[in-house]
């Protein structure tokens, strides 16, 4: 296996509407390595999901895609749909924030489990069966035989979470994207889920893409970390750099806003982040920067390697 | 990981039913705390009873005549006496139950399997294709329900099959429009977008995650449609427009009635408070399902 799993170059979302076009995101890049866990981090809005949703074309119609990106030999926002259906959930598989709505009330989850066995590794319905109940037992729940034949309402959040993940699990996909997978969840089941996570990375060799905008969460369990500042990459590095020695204002800002302990009170990054119209032909966190100057104001800082495998965009890295 | 398990063992043996069975039973429960909702059932059930078993519930055929009872009042051999011709007018109502019923019934299952197809198609691909099968049911909306199954019968010809088909096609614009709501709003369910997500294609999405989740809508609309197709029925055969004579039917019956409503108005009551109670006990049966099975109160 190559050392690349997935590649994205020069990924851009518009979103043109009646109402005029939104720039979700801006020519972005990046990579991920077999069973490797890339921590995609940001404020709500600065288009991570959008990032994530657009590479299995899940968007609606008025979203326009351009760049690429390739998984394998092919590339997915190319491929056409018949293809594109047998990666979705086989091979690269997502688990999406609202666990408490992303089961259907119609069926046992037992049977929403096995349709996905069924569906793309042809198994029989016992043969579905006997793996979903493996599945539920990998993602720890208790008592697998009796849950299964149970309806997603008289289960509990982080237990429909738990479903979810077993479902995108089922066919050992390559890729497991989780968009926020604990945000909905109290602060126990959280560490449990992401304990899960970790332990199938581990067991598995599956990669993740986690989609937080939660740093706590990325310094438990990501390798690398990206974070996005209105659609594009503000900075990339390995996770123990980047909480070591960040460089983007915006990265210090947000781990400015990590309760911590002793601190008198958490700081915030004043204002929110632009909704754009088109890409902006400067810094796009310049007017909420305390080092933005004449040249943050009137040119798009690059991104650079500041240091090994650190990457910056932005004309004053440092702390 | 610490939260707390609740296994059978915890909870009454009662409770080791399948959870389907433990669902059906928590339904059955809510039903029969609504004594309206059951009064209708069992009526329903009743007129359903009394169509299907006629031949050997009714005292005499439909046609019999009784040369010594015409216009008969009510008495022992005649509960609600004779008509004109002094035929039983208990036995005629019941006989008459299988028109409204067979009416009632396939007309709505007719217009369901019409509406169901077409409201999917539109509310999930949307676009052009909703926008015409959306100004054609505006259209058809427009016209009230009986003029326009009136309408269809007029153009069908009058018989038993001809108006079913009529008030089956009348009553399905009304039903086009309700399963393509329902779909709109399904079709952005976060299962349908995991499920996309997972690998669905068009005929899974459609048949696994929205039909099924559309049921107790659906199931309501028909027995909300069944009554109205009960009336309609007796609207089309009081207007000869439907059953023909001598084949009872209670619009048939209310049709001849008039001629002697001074003289013997019973002949008008009875049919008319077969069809009144019929419809009502659907109604009743559809007004109960829908409290029941209103997702707000199930979960």
């Amino acid at each position: 296996m190559s050392d690349t799993l997935l590649e994205v170059r020069d990924l851009s979302v518009r979103f043109v509407t009646d109402d005029g076009a939104t720039q979700a995101v801006d020519r972005l890049s990046f990579s991920l390595a077999p069973a490797e866990v890339l921590g995609i981090v940001g404020e709500s809005g600065c288009g991570k999901s959008v990032t994530m949703m657009s590479l299995l074309r899940l968007l609606p119609e008025t979203a326009v895609v351009t760049g690429e990106a390739m998984f394998g030999d092919s590339d997915l926002l190319s491929a056409p749909p018949a293809a594109l259906r047998r990666i979705r959930g086989r091979q690269i598989s997502f688990v999406f924030q609202e666990p408490m709505t992303s089961l259907n009330p119609a069926f046992t989850v037992g049977r929403q489990v096995a349709e996905v066995l069924q569906k793309h590794l042809g198994l029989s319905r016992g043969g579905a069966r006997r793996r979903a109940i493996e599945l539920l037992d990998l993602v720890r729940i208790p008592a697998p035989e009796r849950r299964l034949d149970e309806y997603p309402h008289q289960l509990s959040g982080g237990m429909r979470q738990r479903v979810m993940i077993a479902i995108a699990l089922a066919c050992d996909p390559q890729i497991l994207i989780a968009d926020e997978p604990t945000t909905a969840l109290d602060v126990t089941i959280q560490a449990g889920i992401l304990d899960l996570m970790r332990d199938i990375r581990d067991r598995l060799g599956t990669a993740i893409v986690l989609i937080t905008h939660n740093l706590g969460v990325v310094a438990d369990i990501a390798d690398r970390v990206v974070v996005m500042y209105a659609g594009r990459k503000a900075e990339e590095a390995p996770v123990h750099e980047l909480f070591a020695h960040p460089q983007h204002p915006y990265t210090i800002g947000l781990l400015g806003a990590i309760p911590r302990r002793g601190a008198d009170r958490l700081q915030e990054i004043p204002g929110l982040v632009p909704a754009l119209a088109a890409p902006l032909p400067h810094c796009a966190f310049a007017p909420r920067c305390p080092r933005a100057d004449e040249l943050s104001r009137t040119q798009v800082p690059e991104l650079r390697e500041i240091r090994p495998a650190h990457l910056v965009a932005c004309f004053h890295p440092g702390r | 990981m610490s939260y707390v398990e609740v296994t059978p063992s915890d909870v009454a043996p009662a409770e080791a039913l399948s959870p389907r069975a433990r669902r059906r039973r928590l339904l059955r429960r809510r039903i029969a705390r609504r004594p309206f909702a059951m009064a209708g059932f069992f009526v329903a059930l009743a007129f359903a009873l009394a169509a299907l078993l006629a031949p050997w519930i009714a005292p005499y055929s439909a046609s019999t005549q009784d040369y010594n009872a015409i216009l008969a009042h009510p008495s022992s051999e005649h509960w609600f006496g004779t008509d004109e011709l002094g035929r039983d007018i208990l036995s005629r109502i019941i006989w008459g139950a299988r028109a409204s019923i067979v009416a009632g019934v396939l007309a709505t299952m007719l217009a369901m399997a019409i509406a169901l197809p077409i409201g999917l198609v539109a509310g999930y691909y949307r676009g052009w294709i909703d926008s015409v099968i959306s100004r054609v049911t505006d259209v058809l909306l427009a016209f009230p329900f009986l003029i326009l199954a009136v309408g269809l019968a007029v153009i069908l010809g009058p018989s038993l099959t001809n108006a079913t088909i009529a008030l089956g096609l009348g009553a399905a614009p009304g039903l086009i429009r309700v399963t393509r709501g329902e779909t709109l709003a399904l079709r952005e369910e976060d299962y349908v977008k995991a499920a996309v997500a997972n690998g669905a294609g068009d005929p899974t999405i459609l048949f696994r995650h929205i039909v099924p989740n559309m049921t107790s809508t659906l199931l309501v609309q028909i027995t909300v449609t069944i009554p109205a197709a009960i009336i309609g029925e007796a609207v089309l055969s009081f207007l000869g427009l439907g059953v023909q004579p001598p084949t009872p039917s209670w619009g048939v019956m209310l049709a001849d009635a008039q001629s002697y409503l001074s003289l013997a108005p019973r002949l008008a009551v009875y049919p008319g408070l077969a069809i009144f109670f019929c419809a009502l006990a659907y109604n009743l049966l559809g007004d109960g399902l829908r409290d029941v099975l209103d997702p707000r109160t199930t979960r």
